[in-house]
């Protein structure tokens, strides 16, 4: 059946900070640019960004583009590529004033100048003192930034399709990508958007996991379209945690708890952070209290019916200590765990936060694989930008504030390059291969058509629970051992899901059933490059290789869907201009 | 209430903040697809605030403008 196909210069998967970026850039030049998106722009998961964005503006005090650079660098325990990193800072501080021209609200100093506030592993001077480097709008950064760009967009005339779902990717005989399937939810309507140029902003996936921060949203759509393309994917294995979010929802519980003297307990109601570390405590970093939790669910220890969280508590600090300094979390609690934390302990988990790998890409924001020995091949016609793509500026671990940074330049970036590419296209539209769009026309079919399959819902559960058990913030190699068979044992469900609902218009089962599919790829993607990597770097975290191991894992995975085949490649240590920042042991 | 319109209010409560979606998710638990068409237009108006704000309501932080509002804020509040 032949789809109807709508044609623009430049398609855009995504619009929260990274594809409203890309999409006025683009839009700015002339060129005719649609925006998918399956929620309105500006509620976008962009919109939970509160602690700013890094830039080296030096409006505190000095800063360099090349100190936030080392920060970065170590940050990413070494895996960053030093020649995206130097890109990221360089042009951090640019994107920062345009988006203050864009009427971005940012917080002032009294001489107008931006403030920036202080930030954890922000320094000056390559690692000697803390520096203030992150600019911000109260708590509402991400918000401000989301509205900001969205009014430049309609300034510029960017075509938005608003609660459309990508499908997938269609690419011709010689791999180049030609646009992208997508469902329109009021009409069940399927069509073809055809790009010359085509950028994936499509956010993280960090619901793979049973306790994740993510907005429901956050389904690794991008990943998953990618890998059923035939892309590899990098650097799946690395997650970033938060130690203490509220169990079974995700909502997290600041660090300033145990500040204010909270601690932990287990099941037999011992403070076993004593045991762990036994000078700081509570108050070790967030490393050392996730995996001290993690081993005691792991060994038995757990708390409730099924053993699967920690109690946090801090009732011994009294209401008025609460009250007064912790009201924000007394509410949250109250609200997302049904516990009144002046009565009682707050039930956490380590919870996931923010994905790390993703589609590869170089700093132009252009897809690289490796092709015929050389390791990063370009994919004509196809980009990634912001949590989905993996530059790598990030690596095994990333800086905070470094997410907007991230969005802003990388989403300017695809998008110049975007622009020579559909120059260098021509005017005309490249032929669509004949099948175009039969994939996902089959797909959507297949569930339609189902009967006696499997349970959206409870496949979902089973996911992330696999997922949180076997692969989380501490890592056990006989569970992510177990996990890879467990996470291979659920490819059948998933290829076969049953939804009740068949109607056409708004069938939000149909949606859910095609999140989860690919869902699915990014947890399957984690879980196998996580069992391979034998060492401990950033945020993988494993129990039985303690230690970076730069002589054999200073290296990007690459994971393919076909055969869960594995592949590496080398990190790039050199810098654009500077001498690079060679390995040393990354300790705060 | 047309099913379709509540399908399309539902798919609508997906939030960029995840506090939201809980609300949300509970919310739709409690009331399956039943809704008389006063509270879907109440809910619909809602919906269209930003994040922040309907957060800020969800959580007592602000006050609803309109008796309206507010009564389906303290039902959201009590989920």
């Amino acid at each position: 059946m032949a789809l109807p196909v709508r044609k623009f210069d430049a398609v855009i998967v995504g619009a929260g900070g990274a594809g409203l970026r890309a999409s006025y850039e683009l839009s700015k030049a002339g060129l005719k640019v649609a925006a998918l998106s399956k929620v309105f722009p500006t509620r976008s998961h962009t919109v939970a960004a509160q602690g700013g964005v890094g830039a080296a503006l030096g409006n505190m005090g000095e800063d360099s583009w090349h100190w936030h650079m080392y920060d970065t660098v170590k940050g990413s325990d070494w895996l960053g590529d030093q020649d995206a990193i130097e890109f990221m800072c360089r042009m951090a501080p640019e994107v920062v004033i345009e988006l203050e021209h864009f009427g971005m609200p940012f917080d002032r100093n009294d001489n107008g100048t931006i403030y920036q506030r202080p930030f954890g592993g922000h320094t000056a001077n390559f690692g000697e003192k803390p520096v203030q480097r992150s600019s911000c709008a109260a708590d509402r950064t991400g918000h401000a930034m989301l509205h900001a760009l969205y009014q430049r967009n309609v300034h510029t005339k960017t075509q938005f399709f608003v609660e459309w779902m990508a499908l997938d990717i269609i690419r011709d005989a010689e791999g180049r990508v030609l646009g992208v399937t997508a469902l329109e939810m009021e009409t069940g309507d399927i069509v073809i958007f055809q790009g010359k140029a085509t950028l994936f902003a499509t956010g993280g996936g960090g619901r793979i996991f049973a306790s994740s921060t993510n907005a429901f949203i956050n389904m690794g759509d991008g990943v998953g379209m990618t890998a059923r393309a035939g892309i590899p994917l990098e650097d799946m294995e690395f997650w970033q945690f938060h130690p203490t979010g509220v169990a079974g929802a995700g909502v997290l519980i600041t660090e300033g708890v145990r500040g204010e003297g909270g601690y932990l307990l287990n099941k037999n109601g011992e403070r076993f952070m004593e045991r762990y570390a036994p000078t700081m405590k509570d108050l070790a970093s967030r490393d050392v209290v996730s995996r001290a939790m993690a081993t005691e669910i792991k060994e038995g220890r757990g708390c409730g019916p099924h053993g699967d969280y920690i109690l946090l508590k801090l009732d011994h600090l009294g209401a008025d200590v609460i009250n007064k300094r912790l009201p924000g979390i007394r509410e949250s609690a109250i609200k997302f765990a049904n516990i009144d934390p002046v009565k009682e302990p707050i039930p956490v988990v380590p919870t996931c936060h923010y994905q790390m790998g993703g589609i590869p890409t170089n700093y132009h924001g252009e897809v690289v694989v490796p092709k015929g020995g050389n390791p990063s091949s370009v994919v004509p016609g196809f980009y990634a930008a912001g949590e989905c793509g993996c530059a790598s500026i990030h690596g095994a671990n990333r800086l905070g504030t470094n997410s907007l940074t991230d969005l802003l330049v990388m989403g300017k970036s695809s998008a110049l390059s975007m622009l020579d590419y559909i120059k260098a296209e021509g005017p005309k539209h490249r032929d669509l291969p004949k099948d175009a769009g039969d994939f996902s026309l089959s797909r959507v079919a297949a569930l339609d058509g189902k009967k006696g399959g499997a349970n959206v819902d409870k496949t979902r559960g089973e996911i992330q629970r696999t997922m949180q058990a076997h692969c989380g913030v501490f890592r056990f190699p006989d569970m992510l051992v177990q996990g890879v068979d467990k996470i291979k044992a659920l490819a059948d469900s998933v290829a076969n899901l049953e939804i009740g609902d068949k109607s056409k218009v708004f069938n939000t089962a149909r949606i859910e059933a095609l999140e989860l599919q690919n869902l699915y790829e990014t947890a399957r993607a984690t879980m196998i490059s996580a069992e391979a990597r034998k060492e401990t770097r950033g945020a993988h975290d494993r129990a039985d290789f303690h230690q970076r191991d730069d002589n054999n894992w200073l290296k990007h995975t690459l994971w393919y869907k076909e055969g869960d085949k594995l592949e590496y490649k080398a990190v790039n240590l050199k810098p654009l201009t500077v001498e690079t920042i060679p390995p040393k042991a990354r300790v705060y | 209430m047309d099913e379709r319109a509540v399908e399309r209010l539902k798919w609508r409560s997906r939030r960029g903040l995840l506090e939201l979606d809980i609300v949300f998710e509970r919310y739709w638990k409690l009331n399956g697809g039943e809704m008389a068409a006063a509270e879907a237009k109440v809910l619909e108006a809602l919906l269209l605030l930003p994040d922040n704000d309907l957060l800020d309501l969800v959580m007592g932080r602000a006050r609803a403008k309109d008796a309206a509002s507010a009564a389906l804020v303290e039902k959201l509040k009590a989920v």
